[in-house]
């Protein structure tokens, strides 16, 4: 079997604390461990405190991991100095969620596109400015918008404008946090589909963050659903949506209100909050919310099983969870 | 719906001033709202649904957004109509928390940090009902258990911050129904929810409204939301309202192309896999939405419509009347 381009082994983040507050510590991610294969797209879906983003951000060593090791390319990224890891970060990007709040007000998007190819010392000046136009006209913006600013343009704009700041380094693997969660229900689909497309055209390997289950089925070739920083489920998408396994990934594909009123509505409506993640319950975090929890649950940390081949839960509860 | 309207906007015109020009963020608007039932906003950034839900409160800052033409009718517990427009800052004062209340996207921003939530869920009692302290401080609690907070009395003692997201948007419902209000309005109140916990609150909302007979105008851009909560939808464009009907009406057969699109561009669970298998994109409207400020001529939405022939250039197109009370503000309407 070819080697993953990215292999995440038991990455655990814990925060603590800031400074002298008694508060406990977070545990944003607990023994986490996947796959992303060359040319594929791997989608993390969860809600808040899932632990989605802390993954993300943990890939690229924008935060630090608390244990655990991200495999890149067969590289241990967690051990490397911060001038290797820079140079390795030439090979990730980053797509953020919020097209305002990520590009700067006073550079041209020109010089936003290029900063990146200048830290990494690529090309002579020319060439970066090359690339950096053949990236904005592969997320199909005009030329002149090399010399504009960040306010000149809509949400939708500006988030092509992050996409091809990633793009225009040329990386190896992209992780694209929430790209289309900001902007109008009209715009998403025209991004959606524009990533799909770069994706498929530059074979990219993608780690796709969303906590939009239908877009993740449009976009990702593997699922995996998250749940206070715990994996409960893996699946390829076609098998998770027709046939998911875990309860959690059940009540979180029944709660989504479908646009259909004709369809009949038998939603199954989860008890409770979303505990804490400084306080989370013993087991089997989703127990507490479970509709078959039972006393074992509280014990056990669910491993996660194969189920069928590719197809991965985490829950003892097989008479019920199949 | 034939019983006499809580809620009826009539040619309703709301300017800005911005720079010393006027734009028009919701114009030629005509909508109402009967007892009992759920009236649903929905549209983009833009369209002008929070506006109209705003001015229906009197709560968009004088002397910014104001009212250039048209009325807002509204019926409250006395029985009689009256202009919400023309009222003065007290006679809104009046009704606002009392016979309408509102519950917003972020629960913090409605709740004040520094006070208990049962003083908060107390105070519209004490000022609107003249409940004594007491009083409205057991109402609250029970207010508390009916929008499903468990251990009301110790959580009516606790402050915004120490509960979840969830619970606060709870507790904001327990405010906005102190005084048993007629009409509730609800702009966009799950969006930041995640959608385990959305799933509770419309599920709350729906069987709130159902025991309580309030009204509901509901704001949203969820179309799924839409689907589940509402008796009729009135979808808004650029200011305007471009189509309306009952939901099952125009869910099955929307008679504007802006509906349609919208409709399509919402990836649908579980049909995106065959759309992937076939290597075909997700429908998309083209374009991006107009500014305000200079709106094109004709329909609005003519730059970005498959159907736009020259004439829809020309002139806005009136509300036309396709059938079963559903209408459509396009000239083409019966040939798409």
């Amino acid at each position: 079997m070819e080697e993953p381009l990215l292999s995440v082994r038991g990455l655990t983040k814990h925060f603590k604390p800031a400074g002298f507050s008694r508060g406990s510590v977070v545990r944003a991610l607990e023994d986490v461990s996947f796959n992303v294969p060359r040319g594929k797209v791997v989608g993390l879906v969860g809600e808040s405190g899932s632990g989605k983003t802390t993954i993300g951000r943990s890939v690229l060593r924008l935060i630090e991991p608390t244990s655990g090791e991200v495999r890149f390319n067969g590289t241990d990224l967690t051990k490397l100095s911060a001038a290797e890891m820079r140079r390795q970060r030439k090979s990730m990007q980053y797509i953020f969620q919020d097209p305002f709040a990520s590009l700067s007000p006073r550079m041209t998007i020109g010089q936003i596109l290029t900063e990146g190819l200048e830290i990494q010392r690529a090309g002579t000046r020319q060439e970066r400015t090359q690339r950096a136009k053949a990236a904005l006209a592969a997320v199909d913006l005009p030329a002149d918008a090399f010399d504009r600013y960040a306010h000149e343009f809509s949400g939708g704009q500006r988030q092509r404008i992050g996409i091809a700041r990633a793009l225009a380094l040329e990386p190896q693997l992209i992780v694209a946090d929430e790209p289309v969660s900001a902007l109008d229900v009209s715009i998403q689909a025209q991004i959606v589909n524009l990533l799909r497309d770069l994706q498929i055209r530059l074979g990219l390997t993608m780690l796709f963050i969303s906590h939009d289950l239908a877009v993740v089925e449009y976009i990702c070739d593997t699922v995996i659903v998250l749940y206070l920083g715990r994996i409960m489920e893996i699946a390829s998408s076609e098998a998770l949506y027709a046939d998911p396994r875990h309860p959690y990934t059940r009540a979180l594909l029944s709660a989504i209100p479908s646009p259909d009123p004709a369809k009949s509505r038998t939603r199954q409506i989860l008890k409770g909050d979303i505990p804490s993640p400084a306080n989370p319950p013993s087991g089997c975090v989703f127990r507490t919310r479970c509709p078959h929890a039972a006393e074992q649950c509280a014990r056990v940390v669910p491993p996660l099983e194969e189920v069928s081949p590719g197809h991965f839960k985490a829950c003892i509860r097989h008479d019920v969870s199949g | 719906m034939h019983a006499t309207p809580i809620l009826d906007i009539s040619g309703l015109k709301m300017v800005f001033r911005i720079g010393g020009r006027e734009v028009a963020a919701v114009q030629d608007l005509n909508l109402t709202i009967a007892p009992g039932e759920t009236l649903a906003l929905v549209g983009e950034s833009g369209s002008g649904k929070s506006v109209t839900s705003l001015s229906v409160m009197g709560l968009l800052p004088r002397g910014v957004g104001q009212v250039a033409e048209g009325s807002i009718l509204f019926r409250g517990k006395a029985g009689q109509a009256q202009d919400l427009t023309k009222l003065d800052t007290e006679g809104m004062r009046q009704i606002r928390g009392n016979d309408i209340a509102m519950v917003f996207q972020e629960p913090m921003t409605s709740l004040n940090p520094v006070y208990t939530i049962g003083e908060q869920i107390a105070e519209p009692m004490r000022i609107h009902l003249g409940r004594s302290h007491k009083d409205a401080a057991a109402a609250a609690i029970k207010l508390l258990a009916d929008v499903g907070i468990p251990d009301p009395e110790r959580r009516a003692k606790q402050y915004p911050h120490e509960l979840s997201g969830g619970m606060r948007q709870r507790a904001t419902i327990a405010m906005a129904l102190a005084c048993d209000p007629v009409l509730l309005i609800a702009d966009e109140p799950t969006t930041a929810l995640d959608v385990t916990i959305q799933a509770q609150i419309l599920d709350l909302l729906q069987k709130l409204q159902a025991e309580r007979g309030m009204a509901v105008l509901f704001v949203t851009h969820n179309l799924g939301v839409v689907a589940e909560i509402a008796n009729r939808v009135a979808v808004m464009y650029a200011g305007r309202v471009v189509e309306t009907g009952t939901v099952a009406d125009v869910f099955a057969r929307p008679r504007h192309p802006y509906t349609i699109g919208l409709m399509r561009s919402v990836p649908k669970l579980g049909e995106a896999t065959e759309l992937k298998r076939k290597g075909i994109p997700l429908p998309t409207i083209a374009g991006s939405v107009p500014s305000l400020v200079q709106l094109p001529q004709g329909c609005s939405f003519a730059p970005r419509c498959p159907f736009a022939i020259d004439a829809c250039r020309a002139d806005v197109p009136s509300l036309y009347e396709t059938g079963n009370g559903q209408k459509s503000r396009c000239i083409r309407w019966q040939e798409i």
